[in-house]
């Protein structure tokens, strides 16, 4: 008979994100067929009773196990392309997976260097034979299609200058966009599109200030709920506020597999940026498993990055 | 081909001695200038730069800046300066225009590779403190902006691969848009921007094939609104830039006072490339030789150059 506490155990090893491999070792390859059935018994999750008298695995519960499994691969995998394949190969992925995946594109558009992105793009070519703005426009067919292929072609200068009024009155024409009544077509609107796609990160940050003095809010603020329209402006201004909460979304409870996965991403691709800032993981490691969360602490540790 | 006769081993450190005398003391050895740059590539141009500054610790652009004037000294200017580097003084001038010259735009972005573009961007980027596609987008407006950033913007897949489906859906889409002269735009810069050479090849001749005449043919004339007026430039230098170039040619030269940027443009930025073939087309078309009606229409040392260039011997 299985004690409940190894019921629990069982239950416990696939409870989070990644799994705790070493619990698993321990509690079946110790169990006989007779320990196991009331394992399986005993836990609802992953085994239901069938009709022709055994326990059945679940296959929904199932999937998202091999989901657990893969982590660790994946983050590896993640941790030894080239960036510039990884990026490449984290977008085809979102243009081919659907309008919930947009956002990786976004950010990575937006959150790499200008030198990066281009990188990704000649990635993309020998990779899958298209550029990504061909791949983007045969694929997607809504509304955020012209923001994407905009924000994937830019090769935005990098260094100081700004021209202040030119940013107050661009941080103007955003607003007029928002705030006139036609905020559902703000994915339409040229100007708004143009600003975000081809200025340089100074200058969009300048241009934050700006709305935020004028404003009293701030640009993230006023965009929120719309999509990859406020990922963008984040991406671009406020990259941390954008990476934490991405981190902090996949760690919640009802988090989906989608969001969970950009906690892979999200570590692989901004180690240094995260050790450089201090990250502290205490808000995700407790949900974290095995060897998956060997490697994203260790991945964040602060020490000297060889 | 190139016209361009350029030695194969030359010494830098000579050649920036030869100019430096030619611009030493009064008056400026025209000829020597030419004799040298008209005569070097690109690679031998930057190293004549490198040695001279080396040498007289002056800058030879600025240095022949001064000396030189008129449509000569813009030649001579644009000669010298890396392609790419070119390209981008090129479309700052076109852009900050009053009345911006989209065709350099389009000219630029269309008839370079996807890899040259790139370096015509990071180019430009240093020289001006602005990425290539934010000045596009802050002088133009429209629909017109929209086709002239994203074809600066592009970075086409530079392979062979056709797509026959796509090429047949396209044609009809690009004659559906031409025939009613209601240009869906963004179904037009969609396919001319983001598609690979090869497929838009492949795409324009497959309209040939289905209606019997060329899409420039059918984009005939000089009228038409501002997104009309870009348009056609993108189609004939996607489509066809060595006859795109003749007929910049052609009409420079026509024109009652000559066109001398779009004579220069054309002869400096294709004289390593495709000139000869240019040339060859342009005597097919005009029955006269370029170099003729060039020697014609222009004179001095700005000619000079642009015969050296041409490829005549000395």
């Amino acid at each position: 008979m299985a004690l409940p506490v190894d019921i629990e155990a069982l239950d416990k090893a696939f409870s989070g994100i990644g799994v705790d491999e070493k619990s698993l070792i321990s509690i079946l390859t110790n169990s006989n067929e007779e320990h196991k059935k009331s394992l399986r018994k005993g836990s609802s999750k992953l085994f239901i009773e069938d009709a022709k008298g055994f326990e059945r695995s679940d296959q929904s519960s199932i999937k998202i196990l091999k989901h657990q499994f893969k982590r660790f691969r994946d983050a590896v995998m993640l941790s030894v392309l080239h960036p510039w394949e990884r990026d490449a190969r984290l977008i085809e992925k979102a243009i081919r997976k659907g309008p919930k995946h947009y956002n990786v594109i976004v950010e990575m558009a937006c959150t790499r260097s200008s030198d990066q992105l281009l990188g990704a793009r000649k990635a993309y070519h020998s990779l899958f034979h298209h550029s990504i703005e061909e791949h983007l426009v045969t694929h997607i067919k809504g509304r955020e299609r012209k923001l994407l292929v905009a924000l994937v072609s830019a090769y935005r200068f990098d260094g100081p200058g700004v021209n202040e009024d030119v940013a107050k009155s661009e941080a103007q024409i955003l607003y007029e966009a928002i705030n006139n009544g036609e905020k559902n077509k703000l994915l339409d609107h040229e100007d708004a599109i143009m600003i975000l796609a081809t200025r340089s990160k100074q200058h969009l940050q300048a241009l934050y200030q700006h709305y935020n003095q004028s404003y009293d809010k701030t640009l993230a603020q006023d965009l929120e709920g719309e999509g990859i329209l406020k990922d963008t402006v984040e991406c671009l201004c406020t990259p941390q506020t954008y990476f934490t909460r991405v981190l902090e979304a996949a760690v919640k409870e009802d988090a989906d597999e989608e969001s969970k996965r950009a906690l892979t991403r999200v570590i692989v691709t901004q180690k240094e940026q995260l050790v450089k800032e201090g990250f502290v993981p205490n808000k995700i490691q407790d949900i974290l498993l095995g060897l998956y969360k060997d490697f994203m602490l260790a991945s964040i540790a602060s020490g000297d990055i060889k | 081909m190139a016209t361009l006769i350029a030695p194969e081993h030359t010494s830098a450190v000579e050649d920036a001695e030869k100019l430096q005398k030619a611009c030493k003391g009064w008056g400026t050895d025209e000829k020597a200038i030419i004799s040298v740059l008209g005569h070097r590539n690109a690679v031998q141009r930057k190293q004549i730069r490198l040695a001279y500054e080396d040498l007289y610790q002056e800058d030879l652009i600025k240095r022949l800046e001064s000396e030189l004037s008129g449509d000569f000294e813009k030649a001579v200017y644009r000669w010298i300066l890396d392609p790419a580097d070119r390209d981008a003084v090129l479309a700052n001038v076109a852009i900050k225009k009053l009345s911006p010259d989209h065709h350099v735009i389009v000219e630029i972005s269309c008839t370079r590779s996807p890899e040259e573009l790139l370096v015509v961007r990071r180019a430009y980027q240093a020289r001006y403190k602005h990425s290539l596609e934010e000045d596009v987008a802050a002088h133009t407006k429209g629909d017109t902006r929209k086709l002239l950033v994203a074809l600066v913007s592009a970075f086409r897949y530079d392979g062979e691969e056709i797509n026959t489906r796509v090429a047949n859906s396209e044609a009809k889409i690009l004659h559906e848009a031409v025939k009613d002269k209601e240009f869906n735009h963004e179904e037009i810069i969609r396919i001319l921007s983001t598609r690979s050479k090869m497929q838009l090849m492949a795409t324009f001749n497959r309209y040939r094939d289905d209606h019997g005449t060329t899409i420039t043919k059918n984009l005939e004339g000089d009228s038409g609104d501002e997104f009309l007026k870009t348009l056609r430039p993108t189609i004939r230098c996607l489509n066809d830039p060595k006859k795109y170039f003749e007929k910049v040619l052609r009409n420079s030269i026509r024109r009652v006072g000559t066109d001398e940027d779009a004579l220069t443009r054309v002869i400096v930025t294709r004289a390593e490339k495709d000139l000869k073939d240019v040339k060859e087309l342009y005597y097919k078309r005009n029955s006269v030789p370029l170099d003729q009606a060039v020697a014609k229409d222009t004179t001095g040392d700005y000619k000079a150059l642009l015969l050296t260039l041409l490829g005549k011997e000395d």
